[in-house]
């Protein structure tokens, strides 16, 4: 009787011993993301401020300067990569929700996959390719074509997953009404996964903004101010990379700036994200 | 039967609506662009491999199989071997997602067992997502300020040469970043462990800890596998924040803290100054090695997952 | 003597392998109701989803013979104006989610693109949701979106959707199958009245709903047109033995 008792306790014990410890390690992967976010903040917000949104960056040496034209940047190449990734994402997204099976569609749907799975440096390296080699510079229009495909995966599962979950009854309604089939998908079944779809394109901004490696040998960055999407443009990643890696401590503490504005801004976007979902979806 | 006014008036609206119809695109043509935006991404991966291959066909041409296992990369001389950065890689990523499992195989039971549902389970799942969410620029530049410090006083500690940088440092914030991608997928498929199994054992005496270890991670093996693959997948092909903290140095790396460049890191590094066709024929070439890597793990870890939602 | 708005002749209908109706032949007076009734899997939404020409949504479907609107063969007709013709209310009410109410009953003009002035909208709204006897209970929230009403209110809706179209003939598919019984007393009600307006076809489950609301009904057996004619004949006296036991309930 005794040694049953001692075995169970022990067993008891160890069960005990294993929930403490499965919920130590998961709080510790916690705590990078502490490091992470109190770090930047506590360097960082103290440097922002208006002047530092909305001038240039200063030669070296010189104090203060900003990163007006990384933000202005980063906003064109969220541009453009909506514009390559955005209306061919959702047709496609459209194209797998509708036709589930056959060869187009599985093969399709295992390119998207792949996609999505390859390193952003090989992207980067696609767009040097097909686009600054023919054109002879780089430009904020190859970053934007980097970033595009990047953003592609995310659009297109989005908005079939999103499709997918709609019933029939909704499709039927609108045919038995008479509806035409491409009004009938653009009109009602479309809007009806607008929440999934909106929420798909914004994670996709999320990810895109904050990529460097596509756009080093791309859109390249630069000191200056550019509207000219055929010219090099700067990005707030790009500018993290060069000034945190450079020697000068004046720029080190502008990184800490722009890796504060970076942050908040991907994080909002995260944070809307759920809001839209909340807000938008439609219930059936 | 007498036709009334109303009549006419219905008859006069269905006129018009049949009559109308015809405006807007036809359903065959419809069709026909539903068809061609999935080709599109067909034909976009085909081209991405394509272009690949065929810009790097003056370094296959020249070096063949030895690029791979060639020590010496000296562009000066038009030697490139890209034996260092393989090296570099795996290292990195091994060590990575051994130091990431540690925590995420943890996560996933925290989540997929313990903590389910309620305040705690959306705080850890938010934690992950915040996680996962964090450009990998900002986890380099939290690297080099905090990570590289502290790494160059245990290498003090130990008697190494104090650099701070290091395939270690790579591999330390590199595992902080895969922890969500192995966790997700773990926490899935332990909540789907059906309860019958898991009530069978626990009404025969186990505790809960022998239930985990005999039954449940048992059941989830093959997708707690495919999600360490698909971290791994992840943690090949990170770029910016490894290239923040490796030590750039191409070179052999001798021990988990010489410096060192992964595949990714050096093709950042040397890709704008590359001059002449085979040194950047050679980066490409580096490209489409991480691409291919990259895609068999991701697809094998994805065909894993595929195959337990159909079997079971 | 009245005339038929509505024929079947020698019309079948299968997916694939499976043969789902053989043979019907039958025809609809204008603004009557006919209940079709049978067994489950018998046959009878498949027969009203062919005259609207959705059964051929499905892949593999095929059909023969012919269905003639007002004498004209349906299936040499583009199926978008068969359908604006003729018009269909589901099992489960479907009104479009994301749209409000008064948007719902003129969808099948505004997913056409066909402007309609002010007035002409908001009389059909009101017209259609009278005839559906809605109209009182949503005319102060016309442009909310459905979601708020009950069950029977949202299939009165789908009806008063249908409505605005000014079908010729109105398919029913056991529309109060989902409803509770306060809802289904509502529908029948509203349903009987609808036929001066309209011919309509109910496909029922339910004998006694059949017998209550009906002028005719035909009985669908195993893809079989089984019998037909008016419904006070059939019920009390049916002809087809299989008819009779249906109705008295030995099989169902």
């Amino acid at each position: 009787m005794g040694k049953i008792e001692t075995s169970v306790h022990r067993r008891i014990w160890i069960d005990k011993f294993f929930k403490g410890l499965i919920i130590l390690l998961s709080l510790g992967s916690i705590v990078p993301m502490l490091l992470i976010l109190f770090l930047i903040t506590k360097n960082g917000i103290s440097v922002v401020n208006w002047e530092f949104l909305s001038q240039l960056p200063k030669p070296v040496g010189e104090i203060g300067g900003g990163i007006s034209n990384a933000i202005l940047g980063t906003l064109w190449l969220i541009l453009l990569s909506f514009i390559f990734s955005v209306p061919l994402g959702i047709f496609a997204g459209i194209f797998l929700s509708e036709y589930r099976a056959g060869r187009l569609a599985y093969l399709t749907s295992l390119s998207i996959e792949i996609l999505q799975g390859i390193p952003s440096i090989v992207i980067g390296i696609i767009a040097y390719v097909w686009v600054v080699l023919p054109m002879g510079s780089f430009s904020a229009l190859s970053g934007g074509v980097a970033l595009g495909i990047m953003m592609l995966p995310v659009i297109v599962m989005a908005t079939a997953e999103t499709l997918k979950l709609i019933p029939d009854s909704l499709r039927e309604a609108s045919l038995a009404l008479g509806v035409s089939y491409p009004r009938t998908i653009m009109k009602v079944i479309l809007p009806a996964g607008l929440s999934g779809i909106l929420s798909g394109i914004l994670l996709g901004i999320a990810r895109v903004t904050g990529e460097t490696a596509p756009l080093l040998f791309t859109a390249f960055g630069s000191p200056f101010m550019n509207q000219n999407i055929l010219k090099p443009i700067n990005s707030l990643p790009l500018t993290i990379f060069n000034y945190a890696t450079s020697p000068y401590p004046e720029w080190h503490t502008l990184a800490w700036g722009a890796s504060f504005v970076l942050i908040t801004f991907v994080l909002g976007l995260n944070l809307i994200t759920k809001l839209v979902t909340k807000k938008w979806k439609v219930q059936f | 039967m007498n036709h009334t006014i109303a009549d006419t008036a219905v008859h006069a609206s269905r006129a018009k609506i049949t009559m109308q119809y015809k405006w807007g695109i036809s359903e065959a043509l419809f069709r026909r662009l539903l068809y061609f935006a999935g080709l599109i991404l067909v034909v976009l991966l085909a081209a991405i491999f394509f272009s690949l291959a065929i810009a790097s066909f003056p370094a296959l041409r020249q070096f063949g199989f030895s690029f791979l296992i060639g020590k010496t990369w000296d562009p000066v001389r038009g030697e490139f071997g890209a034996f260092a950065f393989l090296v570099g890689t795996l290292m990195s990523s091994f060590m990575a997602l051994l130091i990431s499992t540690v925590f995420s195989l943890p996560v996933s039971i925290f989540l997929g067992e313990y903590f389910r549902h309620g305040n705690v389970s959306t705080f850890m799942k938010s934690v992950i997502e915040l996680l996962a969410g964090i450009p990998s620029v900002i986890y380099g530049f939290w690297g080099l300020f905090l990570l590289v410090p502290l790494v160059r006083a245990l290498e003090t500690k130990l008697g190494v040469a104090p650099q701070g940088v290091g395939i270690f440092t790579s591999s330390l914030v590199l595992a902080v970043m895969i922890i969500p991608y192995a966790s997700s997928i773990g926490t899935e498929v332990i909540s789907l462990v059906p309860s019958d199994l898991k009530e069978a054992a626990l009404s025969l005496g186990a505790t809960r800890f022998e239930v985990i270890r005999k039954i449940v991670l048992p059941y989830a093996y093959s997708g707690i596998f495919a999600g360490i693959l698909l971290a791994l997948g992840r943690a090949l092909g990170e770029t910016m924040a490894v290239t923040m903290v490796i030590g750039n140095s191409n070179f052999l790396p001798k021990s988990i803290f010489s410096p060192g460049n992964t595949m990714a890191s050096i093709i950042a590094n040397e890709f704008t100054e590359a001059t002449g066709s085979l040194y950047l024929a050679s980066l490409i070439e580096l490209a489409l090695v991480l691409f291919i890597v990259t895609t068999i793990i991701n697809i094998s870890g994805k065909l894993i997952i595929r195959k337990m939602s159909t079997g079971k | 003597m009245e005339s038929s708005v509505l024929k079947i002749e020698n019309f079948a209908a299968s997916f694939g392998e499976h043969t789902i109706l053989k043979d019907i032949n039958l025809s609809f007076s204008r603004n009557t109701l006919t209940a079709i009734m049978g067994p489950s899997g018998c046959g009878k939404t498949t027969l009203i989803r062919c005259i609207n020409r959705m059964h051929e949504l499905v892949p593999n479907a095929k059909v023969s013979g012919k269905i003639l609107l007002d004498n004209e063969d349906i299936y040499n007709t583009d199926p978008i104006i068969v359908r604006r013709q003729i018009g269909m209310v589901f099992q489960r009410p479907n009104p479009f989610p994301t749209m409000s109410i008064y948007d719902n009953v003129i969808a099948g003009y505004n997913l056409y693109g066909i402007k309609l002035r002010k007035e002409e909208m908001d009389q059909t709204v009101e017209e259609s949701l009278r005839k559906a006897a809605l109209w009182e209970e949503v005319k102060d929230a016309l442009h909310r979106k459905g979601s708020f009403l009950s069950g029977g209110q949202q299939q009165r809706l789908c009806i008063a959707r249908a409505l605005a179209m000014h079908p010729e003939v109105l398919l029913l598919d056991e529309p109060t199958s989902a409803l509770d019984p306060k809802s289904t007393a509502h529908i029948e009600e509203l349903v009987s009245q609808l036929k001066d307006g309209v011919t309509i076809i109910q496909v029922t489950h339910n004998i006694a709903q059949a017998a209550r609301v009906s002028d005719f009904t035909a009985f669908i057996y195993l893809g079989e047109l089984v019998e037909s004619g008016p419904t006070a004949r059939m019920f009390t006296g049916p002809k087809d033995k299989r008819t009779e036991e249906y109705l008295t309930g030995k099989f169902g």
